[in-house]
This record gives structure tokens, sequence and C-alpha cells, in this order.
């Protein structure tokens, strides 16, 4: 790296790219989509990013550990529940409430803190107000949105991913319930969980027909040790125990490897029919992949917005490298991937929302986006050039983070092939 | 959402974008009919002789030439969604030649005269144009300056009521066919930007020479000319939009012309992925269709994906278009992406059909041909991205 002088400073949140106030709004040109209410909402949630999380993500991220206090926080502003029913202490909005939610957590700069804090309402709680009966709602749902509990949404096993129908934990009909036996990965707030909303095989064949999703509750929390991931991990007399997974990216997030030893799960924790399992699966994937879309759309804008400002203000070979027409031609690059990236994420979106079918344009929009972050991100890097790898400009973890998306969710392989079938072959 | 939904997805939902009416369907059905019946069956033919000047007098019989000009002039009077419908659905003629004269004359050339023109302008080109009676071009391009406007040399000096035009332009597509050509010049040499002008300059006039049909790498169907200009006499009443104001004018004409071509481009891809799909579905190999192999699978999944971003790109641009604003980094955007994925799914069509790709049966060569213009047309990949970098402003 040569001449620091020349070197722009570090966004002043270090951990999260620029102040937010100089950004553009990802919602121009799709006024039609965003109204003014919605734009209100960004507004509120933007502040309390930039107040309230951006200035901990290098803290967090350092952490490895999200403190149980934020995620009440958060239950008390009502941003992540936006789109529940208000009878459950949602705000009875839907999901292009949820997707500036979405978008706007995005911008903390952390894949790990964005994970943390969406997966409870993104993915763990919707299967329980979509399939649970009243009283099941009643009980686990409220408590999340208000950050008192946190849930998580358990699928993937060490033998199974992108192959849902493979899981081999095991749910016995036992007297009065289920005796659970097995292990769960990759699994989002994992450690922290006061519950699971899990995927079981049922039937002795498993598969298709024979996967049951129950919610597994671990034991009474002790008091004292909500952040303390290893004492959260340890068996409580329940038979479970958690640990954490060390990765990648995503250092924020609590990523669990989870096992259930004989555990009893009362037949009134079955959610929606016994071996109706794996609609439930597939209900789920479609918000999740369009949330993904949609968070990756606001993570190329940060990047951009962030290498926009460092060429504009580095010097090299006595000029601004924003004078170069190969920076001009990248930053025009990249513009383009991301408006294509926007419009196929946002009509895809308004389509949703209005509630059209759209499988296929669910899963190109995520194939799409999560590649082109990964791409824009990297280009970002490069603009950057030695500070770009450095942890003080964020853009590494960016990069880093950048990289689960083309595997979770749904790997790209897996949308090709959902596209490709959807589309006869 | 319920379980039975979320297990049943209904592909035939509606997919129309809220550009498009009930209206704007009807007028599909309507041209596809007309593309099917009476374009389509000599696409093949026309790649030898290049399309005859009937296609023009046909369409403005049917109305599609004026869709969405003012009734005054003998237009529809649609609204600019129209353009895009007739943009998708010629298309279909497998005629890229074709679609590229017929453009020129409905999106390029005549454009600038609904916008710019005098009454008298409109009632002596525009009422004839749309009905195909007058073929519009359009002179930009010289041989020294292409993407580089602002260095055309073709002079227009003033004399008396008259000005007279020195120069020449090449590329210019109906250039052998058109009745008239709306024609960039300097009229100021001295004033930078601000020294520009448009003419309609009748193509009889004495001092044209059409000088030579140029060979193309593709869009055979089409007649592509090189022009000269020899002391040509025009009316100063031939004078398009304000005098000094012409780079500025062309550069609003080029933003339409970019985006029907973005959009002509991804129908284009719709009909090869579709006629590839097919033949891919037909075909075995190694004891099954070709289809069935996850390989294929992928090929498709992946043009599919960046042909419905194109889509959007392109309609979320002509949505704000329409809506009344000036979205020209959009527009460069929406050009250049789709410019290039229609080259990039060509050529993948190619490859899925193998050596029948590669024959001229199949007409996958010649789309693969004809796209290859798109990313040089109407503004290079190259000036595009020079545009859109310094769109930011930094």
């Amino acid at each position: 790296m040569t001449a620091p002088t020349s070197r722009p400073p570090a966004p002043s949140h270090a951990s999260a790219g620029l102040s937010n106030s100089s950004a553009t709004n990802p919602a121009t040109g799709w006024e039609h989509l965003f109204t003014d209410e919605h734009e209100q909402l960004r507004a509120s949630i933007r502040g309390w990013v930039d107040s309230e999380i951006r200035p901990h993500v290098q803290a967090w991220e350092d952490a490895k550990w999200v403190p149980g206090s934020v995620f009440r926080a958060l239950g008390e502003t009502g941003f992540a529940s936006t789109w529940f029913p208000t009878e459950l202490g949602g705000q009875g909005g839907d999901h292009l409430h949820d997707a500036v939610w979405t978008q706007e957590i995005a911008r903390a700069g952390s894949g790990g803190v964005a994970a943390a804090l969406s997966a409870p309402t993104t993915i763990a709680a919707p299967p329980i107000v979509k399939f649970g009966s009243e009283a099941q709602r009643q009980r686990w749902v409220p408590p999340v949105l208000r950050g008192e509990q946190v849930a998580a949404l358990a699928i993937t096993e060490p033998g199974t991913g992108s192959d849902v129908a493979g899981i081999q934990t095991r749910a016995e009909k036992v007297d009065g319930g289920f005796v659970v036996n097995g292990e769960k990965c990759f699994i989002t707030g994992g450690v922290r969980a006061q519950y699971y909303v899990a995927a079981v095989k049922t039937s002795g064949e498993g598969g298709h027909g024979g996967i049951s999703f129950l919610v597994i509750e671990r034991g009474e929390q002790p008091e004292g040790i909500e952040d303390d991931p290893v004492a959260l991990g340890a068996a409580r007399g329940d038979g479970i125990s958690a640990s954490l997974i060390d990765k990648l990216g995503w250092h924020a997030s609590d990523t669990a490897l989870i096992s259930f030893q004989d555990v009893f799960v009362p037949e009134d924790h079955l959610l929606g029919e016994l071996d109706g399992g794996f609609k439930l699966i597939m209900a789920n994937f479609q918000w999740e992949r369009l949330s993904m879309a949609l968070g990756a759309v606001a993570g190329m804008d940060l990047a951009f917005e962030q290498a926009k400002a460092y060429v504009a203000e580095r010097t090299a070979f006595g000029r601004r490298i924003a004078d170069f027409q190969g920076t001009r031609w990248a930053l025009a690059e990249m513009g383009t991937q991301i408006e294509a990236c926007r419009a196929l994420t946002y009509e895809t979106l308004r389509r949703h929302v209005a509630g059209e079918q759209v499988i296929q344009e669910v899963s190109m929009a995520k194939l799409m986006t999560q590649r082109a972050l990964v791409d824009v991100v990297d280009r970002c890097l490069q603009l950057h050039g030695g500070a770009g790898y450095m942890k003080e400009y964020g853009i590494e973890r960016a990069w880093r983070d950048a990289r689960l998306g083309p595997i979770g969710g749904g790997t790209d392989e897996i949308m090709k092939d959902v596209v490709g079938r959807l589309m006869g072959l | 959402m319920a379980t039975d939904q979320v297990l049943k997805p209904d592909h035939a939902a509606s997919s129309r974008h809220p550009i498009f009416t009930e209206e704007h369907e009807a007028m599909r059905a309507t041209i596809r009919r007309f593309v099917e019946t009476e374009l389509a069956p000599h696409a093949d033919e026309w790649e030898e002789t290049t399309f005859p000047d009937w296609v023009f007098t046909r369409m403005g019989e049917l109305g599609f030439l004026g869709l969405s000009y003012p009734e005054e002039y003998g237009g529809q009077g649609g609204d600019y969604a129209y353009n895009l419908v007739l943009a998708e659905e010629l298309a279909r003629s497998h005629s890229g030649g074709m679609v590229m004269g017929v453009a020129v004359h409905t999106d390029m050339a005549n454009p600038p005269i609904k916008m710019l023109g005098t009454h008298e302008q409109k009632l002596r080109y525009l009422v004839p144009a749309m009905k195909g009676e007058k073929i519009a071009c359009l002179g930009i391009t010289e041989p020294d300056a292409g993407s580089d406007v602002a260095g055309i040399k073709t002079t227009a000096v003033r004399d008396g009521d008259e000005f007279v035009i020195n120069g020449s332009k090449v590329f210019i597509t109906n250039g052998h066919r058109a009745d008239y050509i709306v024609l960039v010049t300097k009229t100021d040499p001295d004033a930078g930007y601000a020294g520009f002008s448009l003419f309609i300059v009748d193509m009889d006039s004495p001092g044209i020479v059409r000088e030579k049909k140029l060979m193309k790498a593709g869009m055979a169907a089409s007649d592509t000319a090189l022009l000269s200009f020899t002391d040509v006499r025009v009316p100063a009443a031939n004078l398009l939009g304000e005098e000094g104001k012409g780079f500025y004018h062309i550069m609003w004409e080029l933003q339409g012309e970019r985006l029907i071509g973005a959009v002509g481009a991804v129908a284009s891809c719709d009909l090869l992925i579709e006629r590839t799909l097919q033949y891919a579905q037909e075909r075995t190999a190694f004891g099954r269709p070709i289809g069935k192999f996850q390989g294929i699978r992928w090929k498709f999944a992946e043009m599919a994906t960046k042909v419905e971003a194109a889509r959007q790109l392109n309609y979320n641009t002509a949505r704000r278009v329409m809506a009344g604003e000036y979205p020209v980094r959009e527009i460069s955007m929406a050009k250049l992406y789709a410019s290039r994925i229609a080259c990039e799914v060509a050529d993948e069509c190619l490859q899925i059909h193998g050596g029948n790709g590669y024959m001229r049966e199949y007409g996958i060569e010649r789309a693969w041909r004809d796209l290859r213009l798109n990313r040089i047309g109407a503004g290079t990949d190259e000036t595009l991205l020079e545009y859109i970098g310094r769109s930011y402003g930094i």
C-alpha cells in the first residue's frame, strides 16, 4: 500500500461503511411499490440501525455473539414483526413492510447480525403462524415478536442439506407425544433458542411423505446465562445440547450444531399434519429466498456506495482513481448488475405480495442476487486495494459474509434445478 | 398463503406487467397473428433479397406504424407501451433485419418529428409515414464518427431561406429505400455542442447519392447505406426542432432507440429459448432427451434468469418513461444488459442445438449473427459504460 496520506479515512462507523444519511434510497424508481408509508418505516428503521446497531457491529463480530438485550430492544420497536397479525403482537402489515426491514437491517453491514436478528421472525415463526393452531400461535409467537424468546428453524443435518427429504432425525410416537433423537446443524440462533421449529422423520421411510414439524422446547433457562454461549448450549436435563460452529463469515450469528437425545415432545407440539411437514418446508422457502434477494440488493447498494466514496477520494498516479476509465467502467458494470437484480427482485416482490405464485421468479431472484452480491462485493474490495483487505473498512467482512448467499436458503444448484424443472425439463 | 396453493403453483397466473392493459394484450394478439401469417413465412427469403417495401404499407394499413402517434396525424393515439408490444411481437418474425428497418421508422426517425416537428412538417411527413407511404431513415453516424456523435463533419450552411448540406453518412438503415432522412448536421462549427441542428431532408433532393449497399455479418434483411450529400439544398422550413439544439435533440432520440432495442433483444431471447426448449425436449442423445440432462437443464435456468432480470429492468424503466421521468442512466443500463445477455443466450442456444445450430435451417445461427449488432448499434457497450460511469457524478 502506497502513500497512506492519500488514503481516504475509513468510514466513521468502521464496521458499517458509509454514514447512512448520504445513501441513495433503494426505492428510487420503485415508488409505485414502496409508498410513503413504507418510506416512513424505512427512515425509522434506518435511524434505529444507525444509532443502535452499527456502532456495535464490530464488537459483536469479535465476540461472535449479539447480546440478548438487542433482541428485546428490537422487539420493542416492532420492526421485525410488521407483517404478523396484530392479535399475535405484530402490526398487521404485509411482506412489503418486512422487505423494508430486511433491506435496512442488511445495511448494518454484517450478515451475521442481520441473520441473528431476522431469523426468528423471517424463518422460524412463519411456519407456526401459517400452520399452527390458534393455541400454538398464541403460545409461541408473541414472545418471539417481543424479543423475549428466540426461535430457531431446524431442518439441515450433518448428513443432509439441500436434500431435505433425506433428514434422519427421528421422532418415535410414544404415549402422549414423541421421543426425538438426532442432530441438526447450521442452525441460526440454535444456541440461544428457547425452542426449535424442527423437521423430524415420523414414519419409517421418511422422505416427502414421512416428515413432520415439531416445536421442541428447551428446558427452563437458568438466570444470568443469556449471553454465555457455553452455558446456554449445555443440556438442562432436556436431552438437548448445542454448540457454536466457527465460520468463514457471519461471525456475529449464533450458528449451532444441536443434538437431541431421547427428547420427549408432547403431542400438542406437532405443527400441522402428521407426516405433512414437507409442505411446511416448501411453503417457508419462498419468503426466505425472496428476503435473501432483498437483503443482497441492499448489501450491493451499501458496498457500491462505499466504493464510490472511496474512489472519489483516493488518489494514485496524480489523480483520483475515480478519474480512470477503468474505475468508471467498473462502477458502470456494478451499477448495471445491481439495477438488473433490483428489477427482478422488486417485480417478484410485487407479484408475491399481490398473491401470485412466483416460485420460478423467486428462485431466479435468489440465484441471481446471491451471486451478484459475491461479485459486486469482490469488485468493491478490489477498488479499495489494500485497504479493502483490512478490517477497518468493512468491505472484507461484506466479502466473506456474501459467500454464504449462494449456499444458504437453497444452493445455486438447487435454484437452477427448480427453474429448469419449472420450464418443463 | 394456504397449503394447497403452495403445493400447486399456478403458472397460468397473471404475469402481465402493470404497464400493459387488456387493450395492449388485444393489440398484441392482433400483431402476433399478422407477424406469424404475413411476415414470418418470408424471413428466409428476405435474408437474400432484403425485405420489401410492402411491409410498411401493409403495417400502415393495419395501423401498426402509428400506435403511439397522435390521431391528428394518422396515428392510433396509444401510449408508449404499445411500442413495446410491437417490438416484442415483431421479434417473432425471425427476421432481425426487417424488425430493425421497421423500428428505425417507428421508434427512431419519426419520434423526433412527433416531438419537435411543426404542424406542417407533421402533415407532410408523419401523415404519409403512418400509412407506410413514406419511409424514414435516420442519419447520425459518419465514416469518421460513430459513438462520438459530436465528432460529425456533415455541415449545413444557411443561404437565404435554405441550408446547403455537405457531407456523408454511413450504416444508414433503410438508406436505400427511404423517402426522407432525419439528418444530424453541424450548423455552427465553432459552437461546440450548441452547433448542431436536425433537418428533415427529402431523399430525392439533388446532390444526394445512395452510394452503396453495405454487406454485413447479420441483419441481412435490412438495407444499409452509405450516403453522400453534395450541395444539397434544403428549405429552412425543414429544420427540425431548434437550430443549435440538434445534439440534445438527438441524444433524446437515442434514449427511445435504446429502450426499444433492449425490449426487442429480450423478445428475441424469449423466442430463442422457446425454440431451443422444444429442441431439447425432442432431441435425444445417450438414450434420453437432452433436456433431461442436468447440465442442459441448468443452462436453461441460467438463461431464463438473465432474461427475466433484463425484462424487468426494461419494463420498470419503460414504466418510468411513461410516468414522465427521463431515467437516462437506467435506459443505458437496460440497453447494455439486454444486448449482452441476448448475445449470450443466442450463443448458448446455438450450443444446445449442436451441429444443427450451426446450420441455416434452424434459424439459430441467424439470430446469433443478428443480435451481435445490439452491442454496437444505438450506443456501443463501451459508450454506455462510459455514460453510466460518469452518471454517478464522482
